[in-house]
Formats: structure tokens, C-alpha cells, sequence
């Protein structure tokens, strides 16, 4: 009984961390449907998201709910400048153009938020902060449950976003074919702008999710490549695959840092990575597709 | 203005273009041979240190500038040619067969982290790469009986020919007579049908295919010999820090590496060399000035990381071409003095290869 609850536990904490990776995830797979360029600072736009609502909430003491929707608000503007500003200019460069520039970016940030916010690790009282919920005899934290519902919540709204809104539909347009959309008049530069800045705004609820769980410090951005993982299991194409994804790194990270030797839990998520690329490099969720000259 | 007339189909692929080639050269490697009677034991050692990362560079620069294929885990290659010589000088086997073997085995590692990765393209593969990168640096951390962790490694004293190489002096010679091994390698492969076969794969890797080239053999080579050569490097690079610590191998070190291949500029030896230059002297350049900025802008902690990932936006914006560029550019204008032409080098319309099925 008592193990049966140890996994259990396992299980939940992983989901919750893996959530995490998975927002991060959907922001690289938002980007890469619509432009094909992969944003390697995801991670360190989150962490700037993490810090801005880290002033907002302990500095301007905001609560925490308009201190978190302002937060994201300011990533996302953050996300939409990014692309209007920097990445727009390399378009038709070779692809790896793109990885190094943002590869630069997110050094870029890093510094910028050592500059202003120091190098010590920070962290905001939240409302789950240190709560436990009791189901059927199980103890959770309420922080792994907001990060769940809190996804899940996301989830929801993205797909109502993408499916039902004009602007979401124009993305879901311009991702299949931007030469069409662009024909039927959905100003697709502007639309790409606007997916930078959801995926900015996504990274920053990642941020502002993590918070009770782990500080925000300069080099939370390393949880990208973990995030990478979330994305190639779920097939670099897939809003729910990479959700996905990101709570299968999650748990097989929490079960090797359980029975595997030292050392296994930080590159477990590397080891499936690897695997997945070399077993099935489409992903588990992604349709076949051929390639063009 | 130097005209080149072209009589014999040989001249389309020597070595030297012209005489000036050869005199210019010539006059840069006496200038390296006695630079150590010209220069103080410090510098000595910082173009020593130039030299190693050029080493790395000029394999990179086959691998990303010639071939097309990126990788984020060049840093992992550094660290096994440096742990593979240091393990293997402490064990008594002399330097001259410990090099040699550090580079073959590094080539092996990048043959077989090569060969499965053949399959995807530029995307997967710097994500491959980059995870490849963090298991081995870990690797190097948890594998204390062979790295020794965090208490580092000690780097032997090497010896060539019975003469013990101790001084910065002794180290800047080794790495030029490596480097120049290097870039002869480089130059005679570039000029063969094997570097032919991977810059048509740079081009079109579908159209390389349809003239006939095995795409999974080329890209296979050109990944062991650019992690071959890394891995020489990384030989060097270990006596050059004289103490091996695992944690110095991290992406960080991936991405100065990219830098010196972009800085430089894509698709030319000469830019692995200056894009080296660059990324080495950088660091000294801001030890130097440290005092004198205002506000206290050489203190802050990450500024170095920070310029690297600045130095790196700037190129990708505004000069694609990299230092190479721009020393091309430079040298084209004096040429035509005074007829420049802005169109001379205006970038070409581009437009982005997809690679998916529409």
C-alpha cells in the first residue's frame, strides 16, 4: 500500500513538472507549425516571464491574479516585438541561421536578467504555495494541481482560440499554407507576430506555474531542452502531443530519479529524446509527411 | 586589379590561386615561426589558445559551413578528445600516439552519433545534438573513475621527440603544426570529390542524391572528421588548461564554437581562423578594458556570454557572411578603386526552403 502511494505520488509530481515542460513545448510547436523556425530561447523567454511577474507580485505587490495576467500580457508584447523586430529579418536565411540567432537571444536575455534582477534565485507567494488537498487518502500539493489544471485550463482555451475565433482560424491558415492565406487577405506577417507573442504569453504562465515549485533564477531556461523532448514525442506538430510528451518526460524523469543510479534522472529526458528521434523521428502523434525538392 | 588567366584545368583546383597567394602565406608562417622571439611567454600562450580553437573551428567549419548539417554538441567531441588523451598520457603511452588516438577515437564517436542521425534534418538534428551534448557532458561529471568528477584531472606533462612540452612556447608550436596539418587536410579534401560531394549536399540534398552521391556515406564522413579533428583539438585543449574539469564542456562551449563558424563566416577556412581569433581575444579584449567602461559595465557577471550571444545576432542580422566577408568586401574595394559598386554585394532574394509536403 505504501508503494502503491510512493508511485502514486511519483506519478502526480511527475505530471506536474511534466506539464511544464509541455508549455514550453507547445510554445517551440506554435512557432514551428506556423513558421518552421524553432525558438531555442523558449526557455529564457519563460524565465523572463517568471521574474516579470516575480516584480509585479513582490515588488508592485499586485495580487497574484492581476499580477500573473499582466505578466503574461508583458511577455507576450516581449514575444510580438521579437518577431517583428529580430526574427522576421532572417526569413529565407538556412534554418540553422534561425537556431543560432535565437541561441544568441537567449544568452542575450540571460544577461539582461542578471543585469536586472541579479543571479540569486527569487520566488513570490502564490495561493498554493505550501496547501495540501486530501483525494481518497491521497496528499497532494496544491502547486502540482494548479499546474495540471492550470494546463489543462490552457488547453481548453487554445483549442476554443484556434477553432472558433476569426484571428484563430487566420492562424490555423496561415500555418497551412501562407502564400493562400496571404491570397484571401489575413496579413500573415502580423499573424505570425501574433503566434510569437502566444507563445511568449505561454511560456510566462509556464514561469508564473513553476514558481511554487521551483525559484525562478537566472538559468531556468536550461528546462528547454527538456522541453525539446516534450516536443519531439509529440511530434513537433501537435498542441495536445506536446502536452503529452511533456508529462511522459515528466513521469520517466520522477521513476529514473527513483530507481535508476545517480545521474540518470538529469539526462533521462535527453535519453528519450535520442531514442525517440532514432526509433520514430516523427513523433508519436504527428501524420506522415513526405518531402519536397 | 589581378586577372587570373586560366590555361590549364589544373589551376581551377590548386592549392595556391596565384604567387601573391604563396608570398603572402609564406611571409605568415615565418611571422608564426618566430613570433615567439617577437611576442611575450602571455601572448605566446593566448595564440596558442587561438590556434587549439581554430583547430576546432576548421572542423566545424567542414561540417556546417561545407556540409550544411549543424551540431550543438561539438563541445562533447572537445571533451572526449581531451579526456581520451589525458587518460591515455596518464597510463604511459607517449604523446605522439596518444594525439592521433584521441583524434581517431573522437572520429569514431562522431561516426556512430553520425550515422543514426542521418535521417533528419537541420532542426532535428541540432536538437539531437544538443541532447547528445548534455548526456556526455553528465557522463564526464558521474564517471568518476575514469574523469575523476568534480576534483578534475590532472593533465601529464607531454613529451615529443624526448623534449618535454612544459612552456606556453612548446604547446604554441604543437597546436600550429597540428593546425596546419588540419588545414591542409581540409584544403586537399574541399578540393577532391569528397568536399565537392558535401557542398552539393549543402546546396540540395535532394538534387546531391539524384547526381549520384550516397548521402548517408558523405554525411557519416563529414561528421567523424569534423568530430576528428574537434577531438585533436580537444587533445591540445587539455594541456592547454593543464586540469580537466567536467563541467567546462557544456553547451556554452557548443555555442563559441558555432560562434567561431559564424563569426568567421560560413563556408571558408580562412573564416574558422578569424572567427578563432575572434572568440579567443574577445575575453582578453574585456579583461582589458574591464577598468575603463563606465557604470561598471565590465563587472557584471554573464557579460561575456552575453556579447558572444550579441556577436552572434549582429552577423546573423547584418553580415552574413561573417569577417571572411567583410575582409572579402574590403579587399574588392580597394581593388576596384575607385569604381565600387553598391550592388556588388548586395544580398540575393531568398526565400525559405520548406521541408514539408504541401
Amino acid at each position: 500500500m505504501h508503494d502503491a502511494a510512493r508511485i502514486l505520488q511519483l506519478i502526480v509530481n511527475g505530471a506536474a513538472s511534466g506539464c511544464i515542460y509541455g508549455l514550453i513545448a507547445l510554445g517551440f510547436v506554435l512557432i514551428y507549425k506556423a513558421t518552421e523556425m524553432v525558438n531555442f530561447a523558449q526557455g529564457d523567454v519563460m524565465m523572463l516571464g517568471g521574474f516579470a511577474a516575480f516584480t509585479l507580485i513582490a515588488h508592485f505587490h499586485l495580487p497574484y491574479w492581476v499580477g500573473g495576467i499582466l505578466a503574461i500580457v508583458i511577455t507576450a508584447a516581449l514575444g510580438y516585438a521579437l518577431d517583428a523586430l529580430i526574427i522576421r529579418r532572417v526569413i529565407g536565411q538556412p534554418q540553422f541561421a534561425v537556431v543560432m540567432l535565437t541561441l544568441g537571444l537567449g544568452f542575450i536575455f540571460r544577461a539582461g536578467a542578471g543585469i536586472a534582477w541579479g543571479y540569486d534565485s527569487v520566488g513570490f507567494e502564490t495561493p498554493f504555495t505550501n496547501k495540501t488537498i486530501d483525494i481518497g487518502g491521497l496528499i497532494l500539493g496544491e502547486d502540482s494541481v494548479s499546474i495540471i489544471a492550470g494546463t489543462v485550463l490552457l488547453c481548453g482555451v487554445l483549442y476554443l482560440f484556434f477553432s472558433r475565433t476569426r484571428v484563430g482560424v487566420a492562424m490555423q491558415a496561415a500555418s497551412q499554407n501562407q502564400l493562400a492565406a496571404y491570397y484571401m487577405g489575413i496579413p500573415v506577417r502580423t499573424i505570425f507576430s501574433l503566434i510569437w507573442a502566444i507563445s511568449a504569453g505561454v511560456a510566462c504562465l509556464a514561469g508564473i506555474l513553476l514558481s511554487p515549485i521551483s525559484m525562478i533564477d537566472v538559468n531556468m531556461g536550461s528546462l528547454g531542452i527538456k522541453a525539446f523532448a516534450a516536443a519531439v514525442i509529440g511530434g513537433f506538430g501537435s498542441i495536445p502531443g506536446s502536452v503529452i510528451g511533456g508529462v511522459i518526460v515528466g513521469i520517466v524523469e520522477q521513476f529514473a530519479g527513483y530507481k535508476l543510479p545517480a545521474g540518470f534522472q538529469e539526462v533521462s529526458s535527453n535519453i528519450v529524446l535520442l531514442l525517440m528521434l532514432f526509433v520514430r523521428p516523427q513523433g508519436l502523434f504527428a501524420e506522415r509527411m513526405g518531402k519536397r525538392v | 586589379m589581378r586577372y587570373l588567366f586560366r590555361t590549364q584545368y589544373r589551376q581551377d583546383i590548386a592549392l595556391w590561386r596565384h604567387n601573391g597567394d604563396r608570398f603572402w602565406y609564406g611571409l605568415l608562417a615565418v611571422l608564426i615561426l618566430i613570433a615567439p622571439q617577437l611576442l611575450g611567454e602571455f601572448y605566446i600562450g593566448e595564440l596558442g589558445g587561438v590556434f587549439i580553437f581554430a583547430i576546432a573551428g576548421v572542423g566545424l567549419m567542414l561540417l556546417v559551413g561545407y556540409t550544411g548539417l549543424i551540431s550543438l554538441g561539438h563541445a562533447a567531441f572537445l571533451g572526449i578528445g581531451a579526456y581520451v588523451n589525458a587518460v591515455l598520457l596518464s597510463h604511459g603511452v607517449p604523446f605522439l600516439l596518444t594525439l592521433p588516438a584521441a583524434g581517431l577515437f573522437t572520429a569514431v564517436c562522431g561516426a556512430a552519433i553520425g550515422r543514426p542521425t542521418l535521417r533528419m534534418s537541420g532542426l532535428y538534428l541540432a536538437i539531437a545534438t544538443l541532447a547528445f551534448g548534455s548526456i556526455v557532458g553528465t557522463v564526464f561529471q558521474k564517471w568518476t573513475a575514469v574523469t575523476g568528477g568534480f576534483d578534475g584531472f590532472a593533465v601529464p606533462t607531454p613529451y615529443v621527440f624526448g623534449i618535454a612540452v612544459e612552456s606556453a612556447t612548446g604547446l604554441y608550436y604543437v597546436a600550429g603544426a597540428v593546425l596546419a596539418f588540419v588545414l591542409w587536410l581540409s584544403a586537399n579534401l574541399l578540393r577532391a570529390p569528397t568536399g565537392r560531394a558535401m557542398v552539393a549536399i549543402r546546396d540540395s540534398e535532394v538534387s546531391a542524391q539524384s547526381m549520384g552521391i550516397y548521402l548517408a556515406r558523405y554525411k557519416t564522413l563529414a561528421f567523424a572528421i569534423s568530430a576528428g579533428m574537434t577531438g585533436l583539438a580537444g587533445a591540445l585543449f587539455a594541456h592547454y588548461v593543464r586540469f580537466l574539469a567536467p563541467d567546462s564542456f557544456d553547451v556554452l562551449l557548443s555555442v563559441q564554437l558555432l560562434t567561431i563558424v559564424f563569426v568567421g563566416g560560413l563556408g571558408s577556412l580562412r573564416g574558422a581562423i578569424l572567427g578563432a581569433v575572434f572568440v579567443r581575444l574577445l575575453p582578453q579584449f574585456i579583461a582589458i578594458v574591464r577598468d575603463d567602461l563606465p557604470f561598471g559595465i565590465g563587472r557584471l557577471p554573464g557579460l561575456e556570454p552575453a556579447l558572444f550571444g550579441l556577436a552572434l545576432v549582429l552577423v546573423i542580422l547584418f553580415q552574413p557572411a561573417g569577417l571572411n566577408g567583410m575582409w572579402l568586401k574590403t579587399k574588392a574595394w580597394f581593388q576596384a578603386f575607385p569604381f565600387k559598386r553598391q550592388a556588388n554585394f548586395r544580398r540575393q532574394k531568398s526565400y525559405a526552403k520548406s521541408e514539408r509536403l504541401k
